[in-house]
């Protein structure tokens, strides 16, 4: 057997490895074997890398390629490892966005490198989508980053024409992309970079900080599909197969989360979602309507009497870092025979899915985490709904008003349940800036202040009784 | 265009199927993950990376070859690692809580 069929065996074990890992990315239990196995598949790839001809000699340059491969390991590794499970979706976003970089390099250098061949049209044009997806999914991830980690505003930015702005954007990134195929110009290129890096920040500026982990997904199948483009210009089929799968199933994967948020993909784009909402929420305040609040003794005293609690955790949960605590409400409730659930709508947290992580996190077993439809049913016959800092999921807004921006969104009915105690933190608008009239439900009682303890209160207060 | 580009679409063609296919019957609770173990996946640039700066002949191509290899580990290893960290907790629990209908919650 030839060195090169060996190599591309090789390769063919990694794709293979690469589709087992996302089919098992699917279920609980084969989770994390699955990635597992993908990161195996991935450094076999690599290694047989290494011993690859490319232009009929072997790799130069081989202690650059590991003074490189050094660099991102010890700048990686810690911070995969350290960052805290809260700014997750960040650090998604930007590994996404330094692989959409990569990507796009690895198309400039290669059409630096062939362009003395006088390649074919399509291989250049193959390079310039390289080069025009991997540098949007760059330059977006980073904005996307900043709006999570709030280095800058996460409301949508909006300004007059910016609809129209982005339109000649993208067309002139396709007419650059048009003269460069007849010119088969360096410098052009340089400017098409420019020109993505531009559209990548255009296009996600108006996206409000809520819908940001949905961009984030989008950016994910783009870094694909540039993967894929490179794949083309360099012939190797491992990247297509892995570029393309991440592509499809990254679309997909968007398209049912803007589906759990119950609007269609366009709208979470393009209708910079939550701009201007922030005003209805101090008129309807003026109102003067009030609220009712307890204390977390009060609070003791209720969950004793009761049978059934769901426990409705959203994103202020993981900011207070209030998931032990929460846990331990949960056992000590369960010790005394009251059965308990956490409801947890798809879209709690900032990702689908970061609520169950964090909550799995602080050890809630399994079991007791349900979805939202079963949610709903159990919520009928629920003594209690305890929502901790969860708002926009539970908002009744997204059922009955049609002039909501989130109608139309499944919520978590928590007003089925007999008593309502919402743990707040301030009066203020929840991550879509949306006024919440469950706040205001006679069934319900505010409880403020910091989730974390306002928790431990209770749970002394159970255990006291 | 040569068999060679008929050979390779229809890789991306079967690719793409595979890749619907198997995402569709992924429950919302494995959506993070699911996005930060493809996020690792498309990681495999570092291959392609590996390719144009072990064939770079000039200072331009070595300056970006390097760059890119930096970058494609920095996604590589980071996305594995993030998606790991993540699964950790997915962990089989302890059956301290009374087990319920843990078959029902688990589809």
């Amino acid at each position: 057997m030839s060195r090169e069929t060996l190599i591309d065996l090789l390769y063919l074990f990694s794709a293979t490895t690469f589709v087992l890992a996302l089919k098992g990315l699917g279920s609980p239990k084969r989770a994390r074997m699955g990635n597992g196995v993908a990161a195996l598949g991935m450094l076999v790839a690599i290694v047989a890398t290494f011993f690859k001809y490319v232009d009929g000699h072997a790799l130069h340059h081989v202690g650059l390629i590991l003074l490189a491969m050094a660099i991102g390991v010890i700048v990686a590794v810690p911070t995969a490892r350290f960052v805290k499970m809260t700014a997750m979706p960040q650090l998604v976003a930007i590994f996404n966005g330094v692989g959409g970089g990569a990507a796009a390099l690895v198309s400039i250098t290669e059409f630096v490198h062939i362009k003395a061949t006088h390649p074919a049209t399509y291989v250049t044009l193959e390079v310039l989508l390289g080069v025009l997806i991997g540098t949007v999914s760059f330059s977006g991830s980073a904005i996307a980053f900043a709006k999570l980690q709030e280095l800058m505003t996460g409301r949508p930015v909006t300004y007059p024409g910016q609809q129209v702005l982005n339109g000649i954007f993208g067309l002139g990134a396709v007419v650059l992309i048009v003269i460069i195929l007849s010119t088969n110009s360096t410098p052009l290129l340089w400017v098409l970079l420019g020109l993505a890096f531009i559209l990548g920040i255009a296009f996600v500026l108006p996206i409000g900080g809520a819908d940001v982990p949905v961009l984030i997904s989008l950016l994910n199948s783009f870094t694909g599909l540039a993967v894929a483009a490179s794949g083309f210009t360099l012939g190797s089929n491992l990247l297509i197969v892995a570029g393309t799968l991440v592509g499809a199933s990254g679309i997909l994967l968007t398209r049912l989360m803007s589906k759990a948020m119950g609007r269609s993909l366009a709208n979470v784009l393009f209708s910079a979602f939550g701009s201007n909402v922030t005003a209805s929420g101090d008129t309807e305040r003026a109102d003067g309507r009030s609220v009712r609040s307890g204390t977390p003794e009060d609070v003791g005293v209720l969950l004793n009497y009761s049978s059934r609690v769901v426990v409705i955790p959203g994103y202020g949960l993981a900011v207070a870092q209030a998931q032990h605590v929460v846990r331990e409400l949960a056992e000590e409730l369960e010790k005394k025979g009251i059965e308990v659930f956490f409801a947890i709508h798809p879209v709690a947290g900032r990702m689908p899915g970061h609520m169950n992580v964090l909550l799995a996190e602080a050890n809630v077993p399994y079991e007791q985490l349900v979805e939202m439809d079963e949610a709903n049913s159990e919520l009928q016959t629920a003594d209690v709904a305890l929502v901790v800092g969860a708002n926009d999921t539970v908002n009744p807004a997204a059922k009955d008003d049609k002039s909501s921006p989130i109608y139309g969104m499944p919520i978590i009915n928590a007003d089925l349940a007999e008593n309502v105690l919402f743990f707040k933190r301030s009066m203020r608008p929840g991550f879509a800036g949306i006024e919440n009239e469950l706040l205001y439900n006679p069934k319900t009682t505010l409880v403020f202040g910091d989730a974390k303890d306002t928790l431990t209160k209770i749970v002394a207060a159970v255990k006291a009784n | 265009m040569g068999n060679v580009l008929l050979q390779y679409a229809t890789v991306l063609v079967l690719s793409i199927f595979v890749g619907i296919e198997i995402i569709a019957k992924v429950p919302s609770i494995l959506h993070t993950p699911l996005m930060s173990g493809s996020n690792a996946i498309h990681g495999v640039i570092l291959v392609g990376s590996m390719l144009v700066l072990g064939s770079a002949n000039t200072n331009l191509e070595e300056v970006l070859g390097f760059l890119a290899v930096i970058l494609a580990t920095l996604n590589v290893v980071g996305g594995f690692v993030v998606t790991d960290r993540m699964l950790e907790m997915f962990k089989a629990k302890s059956p301290k809580a009374p087990a319920k209908k843990t078959d029902e919650v688990a589809q």
